[in-house]
């Protein structure tokens, strides 16, 4: 049986008077990659970072709804903001690396949540290992981050994720501002990951879509349209406008 | 209007523009002439070794001495005292309009703070006199309380306006996405802001900083009024002192022309212009390369 680890149900998102998320209700299997695609401004990122609850910093961002990881309702009161995310970690569209050595953005989440000191290092290389990127760095981890390549500086990002060992990693359009040699490092790296993450990720890129991912969320105008398997969702969508929008006849 | 006319107007234009800007580059310079000149002078009657490593400014005295140091470590002790006070509230300040103030508090603080520096410095001076010297003469049970301690809160007082406005433009540069990424890693406001933004905005900071303490060390009326003029080595905050410009202001009303004291007066404030030109700079310098790290 597969198990769900991250949900939404009727969830609502406005900021201000402006209501951007309608209705959402989707279910996010453990261990799978999912894509969320749609038009610009549909509402992808809106959606992806109401689960790690970066709308807390927006004054005028109203959540309404329940959003669950496994058991735990991640608007609850009582649980802590910063325990949830590092349960569910987040890569950015822009490569954003703290403006610190290579070790210390990986170091930083894990001073954070007070990992024991000794267990740092050998955490820190575990994690640039799996990112595919401790070959080319481990002489120099000293470096500024923002000395690396843009795709490296991606990798660093998910290594900076990883570290914490989430369970749900979110991402943003992580490919959108690299070189289709870096982008092709990330999507293996992603496939990997899955085993064990959970991911969910945004693309405008429908190749991208069909590579990595096992289901495919189409979203319009701050809706899910379409939820079903990647194959589905290409080969065989059950509603005009995905099929519309994976033809490429769109807008 | 013929073209010729229209055209002796654009040359005469040209000129007059021409010559403002010059005229200010000549009062520059004059400046800096008449203050070397002077110095120089002053460096035929008395020994540079003597006026920086001596201890007394009497030049009252039969046979006059002149040594800068007490006034030099006068001017040095309010500016550290100012900046000791001056630095953490400024900073904590701006972090606190930029990153945790609401929207409309900020909307107010801001030309509130602004207007700080427009209070004059006399305003303060006295503000020295009747407030904060009986305060600190009670709290500490002295007699005075004009000493350096009370120069150094008035003087923070002025410098904080300079160093708030400016670490608020650094701290507010500080790119979203640092912070997002330092959210987004579980870290909580104040991890944030005491681990990435300001450690991010540290040119910017120094600027103000340096920028502030440029402003202490120019001061002149405030500790004139408020530090009790004495022109004796400092032990501590307590002890009236006796800055470089409050010196110079008391002493240049009264001074015989062309004398030794004459120049010597000369000489310390030529040492003075070196030391705030050279903070300044330094100022400049750092908050260029802040501007250039978020361009
Ligand atoms: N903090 C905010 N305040 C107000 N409106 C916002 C905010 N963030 C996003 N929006 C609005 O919400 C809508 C959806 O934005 P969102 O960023 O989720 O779209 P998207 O699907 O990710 O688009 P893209 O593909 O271009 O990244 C947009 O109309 C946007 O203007
Ligand atoms: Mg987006």
């Amino acid at each position: 049986m597969d198990q769900i680890k991250l949900s939404a149900h009727s969830l609502n998102l406005s900021f201000g008077e402006k209501q951007i998320l309608k209705n959402i209700n989707i279910d996010f299997i453990k261990n799978q990659v999912i894509s969320l695609i749609g038009p610009s401004g549909c509402g992808k990122s809106t959606l992806l970072r109401s689960f790690n609850r970066m709308h807390d910093l927006s004054p005028d961002a109203h959540v309404k709804g329940t959003l669950k990881l496994d058991n735990l309702d991640l608007y609850d009161k009582n649980i802590s903001v910063t325990e949830i995310r590092k349960r569910i970690g987040m890569v950015f569209q822009k490569p954003n690396p703290l403006p610190k050595s290579i070790y210390e953005n990986l170091s930083y989440g894990l001073n954070i949540h007070e990992f024991p000191k000794n267990e740092i290092p050998d955490l820190i290389e575990k994690a640039l290992k799996e990112s595919y990127l401790w070959d080319e760095v481990k002489d120099e981890l000293k470096k500024p981050a923002v000395k690396l390549s843009g795709g490296q500086q991606q990798r660093l990002c998910i290594a900076r994720t990883v570290v914490l060992r989430p369970e749900v990693i979110l991402m943003d359009e992580p490919c959108s501002a690299l070189d289709p040699i870096s982008t092709g490092k990330i999507e293996e790296l992603i496939m990997s990951l899955k085993k064990d993450y959970t991911i969910v990720i945004v693309t405008h890129n429908m190749q991208q879509a069909q590579r990595i991912s096992d289901k495919v969320a189409f979203m319009y105008l701050g809706e899910v349209i379409e939820f079903d398997s990647t194959e589905n969702v290409f080969k065989n969508p059950q509603q005009e406008l995905t099929r519309n929008y994976v033809g490429g006849h769109f807008g | 209007m013929s073209v010729r006319r229209r055209e002796r107007t654009d040359r005469i234009l040209k000129i007059i523009f021409k010559a403002t800007g010059l005229a200010t580059i000549a009062l520059l310079g004059a400046i800096f002439f008449m203050l070397f000149y002077n110095s120089i002078a002053f460096f035929t009657h008395i020994s540079p070794i003597d006026f920086f490593t001596g201890s007394q400014w009497n030049p009252e005295s039969v046979n006059g001495t002149y040594s800068i140091f007490p006034l030099l470590a006068s001017t040095g002790l309010v500016a550290f005292g100012s900046m000791f006070i001056a630095v953490p509230l400024g900073i904590l300040t701006a972090a606190y309009i930029s990153e945790f103030a609401p929207r409309k508090l900020q909307i107010v603080l801001k030309p509130v703070i602004e207007m700080l520096a427009a209070i004059p410095s006399v305003a303060i001076g006295f503000l020295g006199i009747v407030l904060i010297g009986p305060a600190i003469a009670k709290l500490f049970g002295i007699q005075n309380g004009l000493n350096a301690l009370n120069g150094s809160i008035l003087l923070a007082v002025m410098a904080l306006p300079t160093i708030i406005t400016i670490a608020e433009d650094a701290i507010n540069a500080v790119p979203q996405t640092y912070k997002e990424a330092s959210f987004a890693l579980g870290a909580n406001k104040w991890a944030t802001l005491f681990k990435v933004t300001i450690p991010a905005a540290l040119p910017g900071l120094i600027a103000a900083v340096m920028l502030g303490l440029g402003r202490a060390l120019g001061e002149t009326m405030t500790v004139l009024m408020a530090t009790g003029n004495a022109a004796a080595l400092p032990k501590g905050f307590l002890d009236s002192i006796r800055t470089i410009t409050a010196t110079i202001a008391i002493e240049m009303g009264e001074v015989p022309y062309q004398t030794t004291h004459y120049f010597a007066l000369f000489a310390i404030a030529a040492v003075l212009f070196v030391i705030t030109l050279v903070i300044n700079l330094l100022g400049e310098y750092f908050a260029n390369r802040f501007r250039k790290f978020h361009a």
